[in-house]
């Protein structure tokens, strides 16, 4: 048996259900390492909220996708058909696609607050890189996810849409033509395109979504936290003192190791406020779901509400507001490959953060005053393309474009050069408030 | 268990000799698998030529016919639109169709092998959008050209020969499928003496 669990705890019928489950399956011991006795930084603020929030929209992902599964029909012919059907006459099915609808928004609110949290307090710089880097597969495999799952109501907007995304292949060159062709399946998007996408969107990419976030959560309780003061709680063995240390048990794995200091256990402190987190989430989410779903197209674009015609492109098409910012960039580049290029760079570019931040302060809080502006700048930048990738292509809309996708990548190439001899501010030895 | 010293260069090639044999394995493996993605026998078949009767196309009428799911234009022409075309060629990336993508029969000014019909494959070739056709306020765009057609995703124009102007992001002119003239008022889309 394994002397951390606390048998005196183990008596009475209760109690010995668990001892013959922990005798078989690590039970206890994972509860402990993972949730009860797993040290947390005790500074935690807002920011810390949307890695529990992301968990939640992926399991109302999962389970509102499976019900809608049950009434959709995965074919050029039925598939418009029976996103009517489910809206108008399966019995509450206008509320399950909604809340699936909502909740592809909702996940990219979550995800870029998320990364935007890890990019303030330098929660990607050593020893989290390989965290960071799941974070970005997690990433990519949601936009994939979202692109196909758009495609399958097959609406004007879901055609379109697909057909401009999956012709950026064919940028490639040499191999580009053939690869649309093999994505597609067809010559054109068809049936078979649609058929496929939706064998990804429902069994494919959620799979590698669960494993990935899987990886991504081993991966944190591995390193530990970061938090907003970028300050490690796990010192060298022996270099606390006994008084300094937090009067909480935690886990042998973590203590054996390293000396904890200003350390909660996750559980109760932060599953409790996580808690209040969701409620809060909720009622946003809610508000969304009930009263403005398609959020003025935002969320549902109005070409969507008429089917797919392979003859007639609609007037304007764009893509979904989560992807506008990079799809302003390539529309920025008046040149397919270079703009194809520019796009994908776009994303990599973040991926590989942990080694263009050569600093070693991690927290915003403590870096010199340029990386304050430089973060302000990114924020803008990204807002700026966002707004500029949902709207029609002009003059001044292409000029915009232009400049923030130099800011854009700048922001990199600043954070390379600065980040090397940066003036910072003195850590703090142990966390403030 | 053999008391025999362990031969390290042996445990080292068969190790090695099974990965191989393993990895030749799983990559014909994953050949169905990824083979099943090109287009099916069904799809293929569908992309079979079109028999398109214009005895009915008026002057300067577009029609859309469908030929491998994708919109085929068969327009024809009025003088006016020929005269019109051989205007604003300097503003052109390629005048004269001498990109490789073209076929010889579509290398002259009219991009066609009758002067008046035009066939083109109604898709820009930017990122796969279908153009607008414009008939008549297309002038509005280029001036002293008052047919043509406009993408309305990206922006890109083309003229009534599918050329495409400058200045906007896609490549290339409109492609031309293969096509044969049967009789005077029947046309086969996609095939084409000497092409497939």
């Amino acid at each position: 048996m394994s002397g951390q669990v606390d048998k005196a705890a183990n008596t009475g019928v209760v109690g010995k259900v668990v001892d013959w489950i922990d005798d078989r399956i690590p039970m206890t011991r994972v509860w402990n390492m993972h949730i009860a006795q797993y040290p947390a930084p005790k500074n935690f603020n807002f920011w810390y909220l949307f890695g529990s929030l992301a968990i939640l929209v992926l399991v109302n992902q999962i389970v509102t996708g499976i019900w809608l599964t049950m009434s959709y029909v995965p074919s050029a012919e039925g598939a418009f058909a029976s996103v009517e059907y489910i809206m108008r006459d399966v019995e509450y099915g206008w509320l399950l696609r909604y809340l699936h609808s909502t909740g592809a928004s909702a996940f990219f609110v979550v995800v870029y607050l998320h990364m935007f949290r890890g990019m303030i307090y330098g929660s990607y710089q050593k020893p989290r890189e390989l965290l960071w880097l799941f974070g970005m597969f997690i990433f990519l495999a949601l936009m994939a996810e979202a692109f196909m799952g758009y495609l399958l109501p097959w609406g004007q907007m879901s055609f379109w849409g697909a057909q401009v995304i999956i012709s950026l292949f064919g940028a490639i060159p040499v191999i580009g033509e053939d690869l649309t062709q093999w994505i597609r399946g067809d010559y054109v998007i068809s049936g078979a395109t649609l058929n496929r996408f939706f064998a990804l969107h429902v069994i494919a990419l959620p799979l590698v979504l669960v494993i990935l976030v899987f990886l991504h959560i081993v991966a944190l309780h591995e390193v530990g936290s970061n938090n907003p003061d970028g300050v490690e709680i796990k010192r060298k063995k022996g270099s606390v003192a006994e008084e300094d240390k937090p009067k909480f048990k935690f886990h042998e794995y973590y203590t054996s190791k390293k000396d904890i200091v200003d350390a909660i256990p996750f559980h109760p402190y932060y599953t409790v406020k996580d808690v209040l987190g969701v409620a809060g989430f909720l009622i946003l989410f809610c508000a969304v779901v009930f009263f403005a779903p398609e959020m003025k197209g935002f969320f549902l674009e109005a070409p969507n509400f008429e089917a797919a015609n392979p003859l007639k492109t609609p007037e304007h098409i764009f893509p979904v507001w989560y992807f506008t910012p990079f799809y302003a960039i390539l529309r920025a580049i008046p040149d397919k490959l270079l703009g194809v290029a520019a796009m994908g760079a776009s994303i990599v570019v973040l991926a590989l953060l942990p080694w263009i931040d050569r600093g070693s302060v991690r927290s915003i809080r403590y870096r010199c005053g340029f990386h304050k502006v430089n973060i302000a700048q990114f924020v803008v930048t990204f807002l700026i393309l966002g707004w500029a990738g949902a709207t029609p292509q002009t003059t001044f809309s292409t000029i915009l474009s232009q400049i923030c996708t130099v800011t854009y990548f700048m922001f990199f190439v600043l954070l390379f050069v600065y980040s090397k001899n940066e003036t910072t501010k003195p850590l703090p030895t142990r966390l403030t408030k | 268990m053999s008391n025999a010293p362990v031969d390290n260069s042996r445990r080292r090639f068969l190790t090695i000799a099974t990965s191989v044999v393993g990895g030749v394995g799983a990559v014909g493996a994953a050949v169905p698998f990824i083979a099943s993605w090109n287009p099916s026998e069904r799809a293929k078949s569908a992309g079979a030529p079109v028999e398109v009767d214009i005895s009915k196309l008026e002057s300067g009428q577009l029609i859309r016919v469908e030929w491998r799911g994708k919109p085929v234009w068969i327009v024809n022409r009025t003088p006016k639109m020929l005269e019109q075309m051989k205007q604003h060629e300097g503003n052109l990336r390629d005048p004269n169709s001498e990109e490789p993508q073209q076929l010889a029969s579509a290398q002259n000014g009219y991009r066609s092998k009758r002067p008046e019909i035009f066939v083109a494959v109604g898709i820009c070739t930017h990122l796969g959008c279908s153009p607008t056709f414009l008939n008549g306020s297309f002038g509005e765009l280029v001036e002293g050209t008052d047919s043509g057609f406009f993408c309305p995703c990206h922006g890109s124009r083309f003229d009534m020969a599918g050329r495409v102007f400058q200045n906007v992001p896609a490549p290339l002119n409109l492609e031309i499928p293969p096509y044969t003239f049967i009789d005077d008022t029947t046309i086969l889309v996609g095939e084409e003496e000497g092409v497939a």
